[in-house]
Order: C-alpha cells, then sequence, then structure tokens
C-alpha cells in the first residue's frame, strides 16, 4: 500500500486548495513545499528587518466558492477593503476608479466606463461557468463535460443577439483598440490596460489575447477590484493552509522534492511517488504537481519518459516572466503628489504608448527606457507589515525581460532599480530620502528563489494559445498527464494564473471524479 | 430616366464580380466608378510612357479558378502565370537566401544555410498546407451568423464544424492555437536561422498594422500563402499585362452579360428613402435608381462617407468608424532601364528574376520596422517585398527595359510630425530606393521614373482608408461573422436593399473575386433568382 | 563531376546556376561515366540514378552476380555520448539497448499518435556511438527527440561518409577479392572493419534487396578509389552499377517497404491519417513494448489491443497483368472496397505477379480480388484478378543469411 493517497508537489495557493478537497473528500495528503512556509508567491516574507512583503500583492479573484467551500473564513481569512485604482498623472491630475466609478475624466468618458464596464462585468459573468469548471476534452469526454460549452454558449446567447456579436468581437481586440473606441482620456486608457497585459508578452496593441485576459480577472464579485486581505495575503495563506490541515492534510515545508518516481512495466509508465531532496522516497497513489509545466514535466519527471511532441509542446510554452518586483523598505509614508491617502493601487504609465514601448524595449531583452509601474503601499491597509510610522512600498515594474541582453548583472539590477525609483520620484518627490533599503527582484531572482520557471507568475503566459483547452497544452488541460497517476494542479492549467484557485480546485475535482 | 436592378459603386475587382454575376443571373446593372479606369487597386497604369505599373496590388495567388473558368476570365484576355523562385535578403549585404523552384535545389539552399531548418521546412509546409486546406474551404461561403441561428447559420456551422472536425484533435487545437498566436512564435518551432524564420515570417505582416510578434500575424502569414496556382498552394502568381488584366477580364464578362460600366462617376451619396436604399447621387449632381444598391468601397468609407448617419439605424455609424482600417503600406512603382544586380545573387540566372526579391532581414529587423510605424515615422531598413514583372511579362515594359514593384511595410498613414507633404513622400521614396541599392549597387543608375505611393496616396486615388489594402485588418474581431461588423457578415447592410461586396467582407482582402460573388449569391437568394455563383472547387483536397 | 562537365563550367565560369545544381556523389565521377542513358532522377538534393543502361539487366545483376547501388544521398547521423543510447531508446519503437557493439538493427520511429515517421537504421559503432541511417532527413526531429538527453552530440554525416551497397550472389567473392579478408565470416547485421588506402572501410552486412549483400562505408575522399578497387575485383563477376527502379524490383519482392509508396512519412501528411503505423505496415514485430518507454507507446499500445486498421499484405495475383494502382474488392464484382495496391511488378525471378497493398483488416480473411488497368496497343482494358495472399517474401534464398556464402 501506497504511503498517500496524493502526495502534492508545492504549498502555494493552488497546492493548498487541491490539497483541503482530496482530503475532504477522505484521501490521506501530503503536502510537500521546498520553502520553509506555505505560499509560493504569495508567501509573505521579511526583506528587511520589521519589513515584511509578498511578491503577489493583492487579491481581487479569489474564488468566493472556494471560500465557501473550504471555510476560509472560519480559518481566519477576511477579504479586504476593495481599493481604489488611481492612474497618476505627471500634473497632478490623477484618474481615480472606484469600483463602475471613475473621476478625473470627462463626463463623457465617466459615463462611458460605467456603461462599459457594467458590459465588461456581464462578458465575465458569462465566462464564469468556464473557470471553475475542467475544460472538456474534444472528443475524448461525453456529452456531459461538452455541456460547459453549450452552457456558456447559453450565457452568452443569454446577453441578446446584439451582446453577444459585441462579445465575440471584443474578445480578441487588443486593449488599445477596446479604450479608444471607449474612452477619451490617456491616463484612464493607460490604467485599464495594465489589468489586461500584465505578466505578459502582450502590449495594448496585441490583437487576441489582452481582453480575455482582462474578462478573466474581473471574475468574481469585486468586478476586477482590488483588495489586501485581513493579515496581508498571509491571512488567506494561513487560512487554506489551516483549512488544508483541519481536513487532516500533512504539510511538510523545508522538503524540496528531487524528482517524480516512475515505474513501468509492459502495459506502460506509472508515477508512483516522489523521491525528496534528501533521498526519502514516499510513495503514493498519484502525485500531484502545483509546480509549473516546464518544471513539473522536465525538472521533475524527465523528458524521457515523455512523448517527443508534448515536450516539444511544454518546451515552447511562453513562460517567460515580464515583470520586476520592487520593494521598499520606507521611514516613512512617501507624499505622492495629489494623492489624499496612497492606500489603492497606484499606476504609473501616462498613456497607452507608455505600456506599449516599454515593451517595445523588453521584447529585444533590453531595460525599458521609462518603466511602467503599479505601486502599492500595503503597510497603510495591513499596518504590521513595517514598523510603527513606517511602510512597505511594494511595486510591480513592466516589462522587464528574463532574458536580459548582456544577462542581469549587478550593473543591469542597478540601472533599473535607478530608472524605477526615478519614475517613483516624478511622482512622489523626495521618496529617495525614505528608502531604508530596497529589494529588486527581476524574473531570474523570481525564478532562482521561488523555483518558478521564467520568473512567470502565471507559470504559463495567459493567452488564448495557451488557454482553456490549451492550457498549459492538449493531453494535460484535463489535469490529468500522459504519465498514468501524475497531476497536475498549478497556475499552468486551466484556467491560469493569479491567486484565484480555479487550478486546485478544477483539478481536485477531475482527481474525485 | 432609366432605373437599374442594380448599381455597384465602385469599379474593383470585387465591384465587378459582383455586377459580372448578377448581370449573368439577368439583372439589368451598372457599376459606378469614381476614376477614369476601372480596376480600383487592381489595376495596371501607364504612369511614364511605356511602363505599365501594376501601381496597387501587382501578385496574384487568391483568385478563386473556378470563378476564373465560370466567368470565362481567359477569353477575356486573362492569363495568370506562376512565379519561379524568390530570393529573399539579409540583413548583412550579400547574405541571401534562394528559394529555387525546383523541390532539390530548395532543398540543398536551405540545408546550406541550416540542415535542421532544411529538414523542418518539409514540415513547415505540410503544415501550413493543412491550415489553407481547411480555410480555403470557406473563401465562396458566406459566414453564418452565431447570434441568429436560422437554419442555413446552422448549416454553415456544421459545415465549419465537420471541416474542423476531420482535422482529428490534435490539429484542431494546433489550428486554433495558429489562429491566435504570433507568426514568431509560429515560426520558432520550426526554424533556427534568422533569415529563413525572416523570410517564412514575412507574408504574415504584409498589409496589416501588426509585427511579426503580434498575436494574428500567423493567420495573416496564412491568408498571403494559402492561395494557390493551378493547385500548388503557396505560389503566387503574375496576370500578364498586369493586374489590370484581371479587372479588365471581369469587365469583359459584366459587359458579355450585358452590365454597364461607367467610370468619372463618383458616388456622392446613396440614396435612402422610406428605410430602403433606391439608388445613388453621383459628384456631378446626377441621380442614378435602381431596385438595390451595391457598394463596393471599404465599410468605412461606405458608412462615414457615401452615406447620412441619419439614413443609419442607431450605432452603425460608431461600428463603422471604429472599424480598423490602418494604412501601414506604402508601395513603390519603379521603371527601370535595365535588371538591377543584386549582390548574392548568381549572375546570369535566367531563372532566378522570375520571381520575386524579399527584403526581409531576420524577424527582429521586420518588428523594429514596426515599432516604427506604432511611432509615427518609417524605418530605414523597412520590409521591401518586390518583384519584377517585365523579367518574364514583355507587356509591363519597352523591351529590354524593366517595371520594379516594391511594397513596403511599413508606412504610416500620418507622420508623427504632421500629415504627409511631396517631400516627406520622396524622403520616404528615397529610403526604399537606398535600401535596394545596398543590396544592388547602381540601382539607381537604372530608374527612369519613380512613383511613390504612400497610405495617403493610396486612398486618394483608390479610396481605400487609409490605403489599408485589405479594406480592413484580418484580425479575429474582423474576420468570418465579425467581417465588417458582427451581424452584418452576409453582404446585405443596415439599410433595406443595400449590400456590400468588398474585401470589407469575408474572407477579406487580396484578389480573390470571392467576396463580389459571395455578395451576388446572397443579393440573388434575397430576389429569388437563381444563383449564379459557382462553388468552389476545392473541396475533395 | 564528369571531365566534360568541368570544361564546360570552366568556359562560362563562373556558373550561375552552380547553387541551383544537385550535390554530386562522390561516387559520380564513376558513375557518371556508366550512365550513358542519362536517366538521372533526385534524392534529398543529391543527383541520383534512376537507371544505367537497362533495369531488368540492372535486377538481374543483383539476382544473377553483382550490383552497387550508391546510397550516398542517405541521410546519416552520429549520435555520441553517455546518454546516446537512452535518447535512441526512446525515440524508436525498438530496444536498442540490447543492440550489441558491432551489430545494426532495423528500426522505425513514430509520432506521439504512433504514425511511422521513418524507418532506416541504427549501427552500434561503440559503446557509447551510434549511425542512424533513414531515407530522409532527420534532423528537426532527433533535435526534438534529443530533448532532455543533455550528454550527446549529433552530427550530420550525410555528406562526410560516402556509402555503397554491394549486392547479389557474387557479393562476397567480389569482395573478397577486393582484398577484405575474413569478409565471409561476417554474419548478417554484423559490422567489420578493414584497412584501405591507409584508412579505414567500414563493411556491414546490410542491404534493401532480400540477397546476400553488403554495404561499404568510407570518407569520401576515398570514395574513387575504393570503386576502382571493387569494380577490378568484381569485373569477372560483371559488377555493374544500378539505380532506383532497379533496388524498386528487389525490395519488392522481398517485401520491403518504401518510402511514397507503402508509407506517407507522418510529419509530412496533411490528411488525418493518411499516414501509417508500424501495426499497419505488417513492421508490429519492430514494436517492443517490453523495453521501457518509447516514444508513441502509448497509441501504439491502444492500436496493438484494436487492431490496425490496415495491414500491409504480399499478394500473389492471377495472371501476368501488373496491378500498379489497383483497388482491391472483396469480391469479383467489385462491390466491396477493401484496399489499395502499393505496390506492383511481375517478378522475373520467380515468374509471379506480385504487390504490396493495404487491405483493410478484417477483410484480410476473405476473397481478395485486384481491379486491373492495363492496356493493349493503346487501346485500354480491365480485369478482375484474384488475389492470393502470400505469408512469405517473394524472394528470399538461403545465400542471404549464410555464413559463410557460397562464392556465387
Amino acid at each position: 500500500m501506497s504511503d498517500y493517497d496524493s502526495i502534492i508537489i508545492g504549498a502555494g495557493h493552488n497546492g493548498l486548495v487541491c490539497a483541503a478537497y482530496l482530503a475532504r473528500a477522505g484521501q490521506r495528503v501530503l503536502v510537500l513545499e521546498a520553502a520553509a512556509e506555505p505560499g509560493g508567491l504569495a508567501a509573505t516574507r521579511e526583506f528587511h528587518p520589521g519589513f515584511r512583503v509578498s511578491v503577489a500583492h493583492t487579491l481581487h479573484h479569489f474564488s468566493r466558492k472556494i471560500v465557501q467551500e473550504l471555510g476560509l473564513t472560519k480559518h481566519g481569512y477576511q477579504p479586504g477593503e476593495l481599493m481604489n485604482t488611481t492612474g497618476l498623472s505627471a500634473d497632478g491630475q490623477h484618474v481615480s476608479i472606484k469600483g463602475n466609478l471613475v473621476k478625473g475624466v470627462s463626463s463623457a468618458d465617466a459615463e462611458a466606463f460605467s456603461e462599459y464596464q457594467a458590459m465588461l462585468q456581464k462578458f465575465a459573468a458569462a465566462l464564469e461557468p468556464f473557470w471553475m469548471k475542467t475544460m472538456p476534452r474534444i472528443g475524448k469526454n461525453s456529452l456531459k463535460e461538452m455541456l460547459t460549452f453549450a452552457q456558456v454558449g447559453l450565457k452568452l446567447r443569454l446577453l441578446g443577439a446584439d451582446d453577444m456579436r459585441e462579445f465575440f468581437r471584443v474578445a480578441s481586440l487588443p486593449i488599445r483598440d477596446l479604450m479608444d473606441e471607449n474612452y477619451d482620456s490617456d491616463i484612464l486608457k493607460a490604467v485599464l490596460s495594465w489589468d489586461a497585459v500584465i505578466g505578459s508578452t502582450q502590449a495594448p496593441r496585441s490583437p487576441n489575447n489582452t481582453v480575455l485576459s482582462m474578462l478573466y480577472r474581473m471574475t468574481g464579485e469585486s468586478g476586477g477590484a482590488h483588495a489586501i486581505p485581513a493579515g496581508g495575503m498571509a491571512g488567506l495563506v494561513n487560512a487554506l493552509a489551516a483549512a488544508a490541515e483541519s481536513q487532516g492534510v500533512e504539510l511538510r515545508y523545508g522538503s524540496p522534492v528531487k524528482s517524480i518516481a516512475v515505474e513501468g512495466d509492459e502495459n506502460g509508465q506509472r508515477a508512483t511517488g516522489v523521491v525528496l531532496g534528501d533521498g526519502e522516497r514516499l510513495t503514493a497513489e498519484r502525485v500531484i504537481s502545483a509546480t509549473d509545466p516546464k518544471r513539473t514535466f522536465f525538472d521533475l519527471l524527465g523528458a524521457r519518459h515523455l512523448e517527443i511532441e508534448f515536450t516539444n509542446r511544454i518546451r515552447r510554452l511562453r513562460t517567460d516572466g515580464q515583470v520586476a518586483k520592487l520593494h521598499l523598505a520606507l521611514s516613512g509614508l512617501p507624499n505622492f503628489s495629489g494623492v489624499d491617502q496612497p492606500d489603492g493601487r497606484l499606476i504609473i504609465a501616462p498613456q497607452m504608448d507608455s505600456l506599449e514601448f516599454a515593451w517595445d524595449d523588453a521584447k529585444f531583452g533590453r531595460l525599458p527606457e521609462q518603466p511602467a509601474l503599479e505601486v502599492l503601499i500595503p503597510s497603510l491597509r495591513e499596518p504590521g507589515l513595517a514598523p510603527t510610522g513606517q511602510h512597505v512600498l511594494s511595486a510591480h515594474v513592466m516589462y522587464v525581460p528574463r532574458s536580459l541582453e548582456g544577462g542581469w548583472t549587478e550593473t543591469a539590477k542597478a540601472e533599473l532599480q535607478g530608472k524605477v525609483m526615478q519614475t517613483l520620484a516624478q511622482y512622489a518627490p523626495g521618496i529617495e530620502d525614505l528608502v531604508l533599503h530596497a529589494e529588486l527582484l527581476t524574473p531570474q531572482d523570481l525564478e532562482e528563489q521561488w523555483k518558478v520557471t521564467g520568473g512567470h507568475w502565471h507559470h504559463t503566459e495567459l493567452a488564448m494559445d495557451q488557454m482553456l483547452m490549451m492550457r498549459p497544452t492538449y493531453e494535460a488541460a484535463q489535469h490529468s498527464t500522459p504519465i498514468p497517476g501524475l497531476f497536475i494542479c498549478g497556475a499552468g492549467c486551466h484556467p491560469g494564473g493569479g491567486v484565484m484557485g480555479g487550478p486546485g480546485h478544477n483539478a481536485a475535482g477531475e482527481i474525485l471524479r | 430616366m432609366k432605373r437599374y436592378d442594380a448599381v455597384i459603386i465602385g469599379a474593383g475587382h470585387n465591384g465587378l464580380t459582383n455586377a459580372a454575376y448578377l448581370a449573368k443571373a439577368g439583372l439589368d446593372v451598372l457599376v459606378v466608378e469614381k476614376n477614369d479606369y476601372i480596376g480600383g487597386a487592381a489595376v495596371s497604369r501607364q504612369m511614364t510612357e511605356g511602363w505599365w505599373y501594376s501601381s496597387c496590388s501587382y501578385v496574384c495567388s487568391m483568385m478563386r479558378q473556378s470563378i476564373h473558368r465560370d466567368l470565362d476570365l481567359t477569353r477575356h484576355g486573362l492569363i495568370l502565370v506562376p512565379y519561379l523562385g524568390t530570393v529573399n535578403f539579409g540583413d548583412q549585404v550579400g547574405d541571401t537566401l534562394m528559394s529555387y523552384h525546383a523541390e532539390g535545389p530548395a532543398y540543398n539552399a536551405l540545408r546550406k544555410r541550416n540542415p535542421h531548418d532544411a529538414d523542418a521546412m518539409f514540415r513547415f509546409q505540410t503544415d501550413l498546407n493543412r491550415y489553407a486546406q481547411l480555410i480555403r474551404k470557406t473563401l465562396l461561403r458566406t459566414p453564418p451568423d452565431p447570434a441568429r441561428m436560422r437554419p442555413r447559420d446552422i448549416q454553415e456551422l456544421l459545415f465549419l464544424a465537420k471541416e474542423f472536425w476531420s482535422l482529428g484533435e490534435r490539429e484542431l487545437y494546433e489550428y486554433v492555437r495558429f489562429f491566435t498566436m504570433s507568426a514568431a512564435d509560429f515560426l520558432e518551432d520550426y526554424f533556427e536561422d534568422e533569415l529563413i524564420k525572416g523570410a517564412m515570417a514575412s507574408p504574415g505582416i504584409i498589409g496589416t498594422a501588426l509585427g511579426v510578434y503580434s498575436p494574428g500575424s500567423a493567420y495573416i502569414l496564412l491568408h498571403h500563402v494559402m492561395g494557390d496556382v493551378d493547385g500548388s498552394i503557396g505560389a503566387w502568381g503574375l496576370a500578364r499585362g498586369g493586374m489590370g488584366a484581371i479587372s479588365n477580364a471581369i469587365a469583359g464578362a459584366v459587359k458579355q452579360h450585358g452590365g454597364e460600366i461607367r467610370t468619372e462617376a463618383g458616388v456622392e451619396q446613396i440614396i435612402v428613402r422610406g428605410g430602403k436604399a433606391v439608388g445613388v447621387a453621383l459628384e456631378s449632381g446626377e441621380e442614378i435608381y435602381s431596385d438595390i444598391v451595391v457598394s463596393n468601397l471599404d465599410a468605412k468609407r461606405t458608412f462615414t462617407k457615401v452615406m447620412d448617419k441619419k439614413d443609419l439605424p442607431p450605432g452603425i455609424y460608431e461600428k463603422a468608424k471604429n472599424f480598423k482600417i490602418r494604412g501601414s503600406s506604402g508601395k513603390v512603382n519603379i521603371a527601370l532601364s535595365g535588371l538591377p544586380k543584386f549582390i548574392g545573387v548568381p549572375e546570369g540566372n535566367r531563372y532566378i528574376n522570375r520571381g520575386g526579391q524579399g527584403f526581409c532581414g531576420s524577424m527582429g529587423t521586420m518588428e523594429r520596422a514596426y515599432d516604427c510605424w506604432k511611432r509615427g515615422t518609417w524605418s530605414e531598413d523597412p520590409f521591401i517585398e518586390s518583384v519584377i514583372p517585365s523579367a518574364w511579362d514583355p507587356t509591363v515594359a519597352p523591351t529590354g527595359q524593366h517595371w520594379m514593384s516594391n511594397f513596403i511595410q511599413y508606412c504610416p498613414p500620418e507622420l508623427a510630425d504632421g500629415p504627409w507633404t511631396p517631400e516627406k513622400r520622396d524622403a520616404f521614396g528615397q529610403t526604399v530606393v537606398n535600401k535596394i541599392e545596398r543590396h544592388a549597387p547602381g540601382f539607381k543608375d537604372l530608374i527612369v521614373h519613380m512613383e511613390v505611393r504612400t497610405p495617403h496616396e493610396i486612398e486618394n486615388e483608390v479610396g481605400l482608408t487609409e490605403g489599408n489594402i485589405f479594406q480592413g485588418e484580418l484580425t479575429i474581431d474582423q474576420l468570418l461573422f465579425n467581417r465588417p461588423f458582427p451581424g452584418y457578415a452576409q453582404y446585405r447592410m443596415p439599410v433595406k436593399n443595400m449590400y456590400m461586396c468588398g474585401s470589407s467582407t469575408h474572407p477579406g482582402g487580396g484578389v480573390s473575386s470571392a467576396c463580389g460573388a459571395n455578395a451576388a449569391r446572397e443579393i440573388l437568394m434575397d430576389l429569388k433568382r437563381p444563383n449564379t455563383v459557382p462553388e468552389d472547387d476545392c473541396y475533395d483536397e | 563531376m564528369t571531365a566534360e562537365e568541368q570544361s564546360l563550367r570552366h568556359a562560362t565560369a563562373p556558373d550561375p546556376y552552380a547553387d541551383e545544381r544537385l550535390t554530386l556523389s562522390p561516387f559520380h565521377a564513376r558513375q557518371a561515366a556508366l550512365n550513358i542513358r542519362e536517366a538521372w532522377s533526385e534524392w534529398n538534393g543529391y543527383r541520383f540514378a534512376d537507371y544505367y543502361y537497362d533495369v531488368e539487366y540492372e535486377y538481374f545483376c543483383i539476382r544473377n552476380t553483382v550490383g552497387t547501388y550508391d546510397i550516398s544521398p542517405m541521410q546519416k547521423y552520429h549520435v555520441e555520448g553517455p546518454d546516446a543510447e537512452a535518447m535512441l531508446d526512446r525515440m524508436v519503437t525498438r530496444d536498442v539497448t540490447k543492440l550489441k557493439e558491432g551489430r545494426v538493427t532495423y528500426v522505425c520511429w513514430c509520432t506521439d499518435t504512433g504514425r511511422m515517421i521513418d524507418d532506416g537504421t541504427i549501427f552500434r559503432l561503440g559503446p557509447e556511438k551510434f549511425m542512424l541511417t533513414c531515407g530522409s532527413p532527420s534532423l528537426a526531429w532527433l533535435k526534438k527527440a534529443r530533448f532532455g538527453f543533455d550528454n550527446l552530440t549529433i552530427t550530420d554525416m550525410t555528406d562526410n561518409i560516402a556509402g555503397l551497397s554491394v549486392q547479389g550472389p557474387c557479393s562476397c567473392a567480389t569482395l573478397k577479392a577486393m582484398g577484405l579478408d575474413g569478409i565471409d565470416q561476417l554474419k548478417p547485421f554484423n559490422i567489420a572493419y578493414f584497412d584501405f588506402a591507409g584508412s579505414q572501410l567500414m563493411v556491414s552486412r546490410t542491404g534493401f534487396t532480400g540477397d546476400l549483400g553488403y554495404e561499404l562505408w568510407v570518407e569520401p575522399q576515398l570514395a574513387l578509389q575504393m570503386w576502382d578497387a571493387l569494380y577490378a575485383a568484381g569485373e569477372n563477376y560483371g559488377i555493374q552499377p544500378y539505380g532506383e527502379a532497379a533496388t524498386n524490383m528487389a525490395r519488392l519482392e522481398a517485401g520491403f517497404i518504401m518510402p511514397d509508396m507503402e508509407f506517407h512519412e507522418a510529419l509530412k501528411t496533411v490528411h488525418l491519417n493518411h499516414d501509417q503505423s508500424p501495426f499497419e505496415l505488417n513492421l508490429g514485430w519492430l514494436v517492443d513494448f517490453k523495453k521501457p518507454h518509447f516514444n508513441g507507446r502509448r497509441a501504439l499500445l491502444e492500436e496493438r489491443e484494436r487492431g490496425p486498421a490496415y495491414t500491409l499484405t504480399k499478394l500473389d495475383i492471377e495472371g501476368n497483368k501488373v496491378a500498379e494502382g489497383s483497388w482491391i474488392y472483396a469480391d469479383e464484382g467489385c462491390s466491396k472496397h477493401v484496399g489499395y495496391v502499393t505496390s506492383a511488378m511481375w517478378s522475373p525471378a520467380v515468374k509471379a505477379n506480385i504487390a504490396l497493398a493495404m487491405i483493410k483488416t478484417e477483410h484480410l480473411k476473405g476473397e481478395l480480388w485486384a481491379e486491373i488497368y492495363y492496356d493493349k496497343e493503346l487501346r485500354q482494358y480491365e480485369k478482375i484478378a484474384r488475389c492470393t495472399v502470400a505469408d512469405k517474401p517473394f524472394w528470399a534464398p538461403d545465400r542471404a543469411r549464410a555464413t559463410p556464402p557460397a562464392d556465387a
């Protein structure tokens, strides 16, 4: 008999969600985590004495279904208050978004925003059945599974013929076109574009992927608005770990997995367990990897156990992260000119071309001349993250290539940090004097420290050719893999990245079926 | 005053095709054309004594051969001759990639550069063929409307579903991926060599405001290579006498069936009465009445220029305004006193000049040219696709002299520092000449006459908004049942008795005659007349 | 290049078509001199003889004396390194780990879905050194297949090794006369090395004719010298080069498959299932489910369970009208179509009307009829001929396997 029913590799949020569901169904589940605490990229860590932060810094579409079914509230999870998003303007004429209301733009834009935002939310709602279900495998599933398509089709049809047609048109539209069609304000357009392009090799002019990515992020009750849960991101992670443990899941930290064990006979091979870094072998009925597809299939399993074309498809996945992370320990609250209380998301991208041109640099492996930023001061929401009176600033920096021309030398990192600080100082004069410590994490740093291929926090870029029944690739899009007994449940699975929980939830559903 | 059964606005090849099929069905048709010549962008014009430029479109691969045969275009003077082979030029002068006509030499040329890529080319061609075969079957069909689902929509949807299904599970996924990905991503899976990738990627940007790294450019690539000449998929051909020979032949078919064509008859406005299109008012003030009106103009021009907003149902004007029809291409036509000598192309090879020249360089070079376009300028190192038709079409230039067609990607519709001026246009032309001169020293000395067309000139002369050669971007939001707008993809327009037949409709740009023929089929169906439009002959492929 | 060609090129130098001319084999000078019919075709970018003098004469050299066939255009890859064995073993369907040093084995490899990409041979040249030969370029596939196997190198040796197949009952005698001492002790599918002109000549007892035969492998610089030695030795046996046409006859009698005739390479196939699986090609014996994972294994296992849709079948057809391109029916009335002929010929050696055909597996046991079209002085005729399934190759002489083989 195997040691466990299921061994899950990685205690990121998806691994924990999957573990909790399996244990809830009566399985003996072990979660193995290389780091000393759960959470993966959402784990909160001290980057300077007394200052704590997580790489993923907000929540915007964590599944309510998971919260309810796993009783996360009981384990201390409280979704935070929804944040404003402010697009900073050099002249102080900021654009501020709260829910479906926008300030700082013309009345025509404000009206259009409310209307169109509502329309997009309708689209997002119509797509919802897609996200929390396993994608059917074309030609291989029963009629029942194919009903997922029918269900979404029906939801779209119920939008009415005009809205349905509009959906089919805008779903593949470059975000830039959608913005230009609806709004005049450059800052509003750029701020809204941020959520469509973040993390990907897509820029506002890129067709096919950006609107769909945005709709994915708009799923859920907040309609895409961001929040920091009580206790910071640790609030969610700890609740998930507690929920899993309360179901009987065994969590082992500091236990990196070296490889997935495979045994075979004339009828084929099968994953039978894992080998740990210290050589210990553990057996299980199945192994479920919450790590990214390349790490799972190449580093842990080995291509020799796989088919050649399948291997090639995994290899060809776009997994290079395009976002760097800057963490600042600040001696006081920076003053963003014209912003009363910088406790929301601050986006520094004056126009869509700021994003587009930053990408133009990054796609050739260069640092962006003008990086675009999403800035957050989480300590304003969660005072425990910094000593009293002091603050943490957390910023996403786009676009930053994983493979920099000439490599990520210390000089290159310093240059990027200089550019970011310069940009910040334009909007928050004097901020440089408040900096006690700065930590810049390039995609390469994220890859090395968190063991995420390419440093991509979605594991695999969210784009139409890598979504739905093609995520991460066909023949592995239903969480099972070509190796019987090996499953995947990370962000590289449908529906995708972000702190949402869908992949872990769907994987558990598929395994328990 | 004579009343026509149908008036067709614009004597481009699709307008003429539409007219030919309506006339063939016995309708009394009139084609009105603003210019003093017919053909629109499929035209041969004598811009300087002795030289006939195909001044806009310059090659032909998508022309539906069932239409060619059905309208008897050969008898009306059309003969299409296939290319023999092409040369692609790398970023370094002298670095050339020959695509020889025969398989063995073509393989050897690739193998010399990169044996891996020479092998990969077989799989690449196979996969492209597979994709092309499926899409070709949709060209002469009317797209379904998934939001309406009348029996015909369901029938067409089932047809598409059946064709997709016949690919098998894996290829079906691959097809969906291919449709949405970038040319660069697509090609990286096959090739290693930068010039081979550049050469294969270049069709992915022709005519579009996308770069090789933009998702969706893989489909554009297919759009350019899905055509065929006599069953050889991906082959390109020249029309003897230039592209005007195509339009002239179709015009011949129009006249043969009793249709009329009037030039110098620009339309000021489509006359709408009681919610119905009843005719056209010409720029001269003359009004011509008809039972139906068919616009071969692009969607933006149709609804924002020759129609009154008040005649349109709400929302249509806005849809037209938002229609993506971006100027991204330039054209430089050059009369030459002799054949240029290209560095890296064997001198005296009489066959290699029977094809085209692609000044593509690497994908990065083309992408940088796109980045310039985004910034409202042109690249000093643009992608140029050239052909010297006179090398084997003796009718387009004086004996022993030559005509070179140069298509440039990218050329912005407007410049960052203001609108186009004659000086800027000439500077753009010089950029093109300079690049060719780098690869063919002495080229400048051969120039007898030169005509530079930016999007500005193309729009002014041919009427294509922003000079967009496809009458609208070929991105998913504007393809199939989204073309030109969702809900209006079946050639019927929001005003009763009004139709569209240009490249703004399915299946989009290219000299295919498919848009015009598809529109004719829909019109005849509405008029309860027997269909005269043939089926495509590609279904048993 | 012949002297004539060479002088022609010098006269008009530089040749504007140099780049466009086919590659010439290291043996070309000698072969061109003997190809008095100028019957050339092309293989992998090489100029390649369709035949030299007369197809049937060349065929009978294979069956009666000794013939040579230029296999230089065949693709040859060296796969070397600690991971080479594992990498090839994962790629092909046969167990490469069982291949001993100095041995050759016939293999095929498949896509993920178990459709055949190509067939070829693997030579084990050393503990960690292999040579893979095959009919079509395979470098792109090899590079894909090697991902995950870091300790190996793949080198395309096609242009660096001259290969000449020496086939026929007198082939061993000829090689002996050439001075390859001990060649008669070389067993089928074994490799031997001989000193030649200060270098090394590799000989494998392999071939594509179903007859006694050897393949000679040498560096291209020594190709002509080797040819001369071989032809001097074979003079008294009537040694003769043969081309593609005679090869095709010999291999059909032996029941060997030919790309583009029996199978369509999977990676070059546009239409679903228009490629073939090893089971369909009657190559199930090449698929070894006892070994660990290999590409296409799952799909092939499934196919073995359900049985192949088609089975490549050797047919003995009544009468003497060649069934080329014929359709096969389950009844004389030709109402039930059950297959198609892939290759067909009149076998001069066994005096039989033979063919290879793809037959729907469930109809193998029943009656089979070929619908044959033929002409008599331009007038077209049709004949419905009964077909008998042959279990064994039409040509499989004992001498092909005997060691040592008889001298003639």
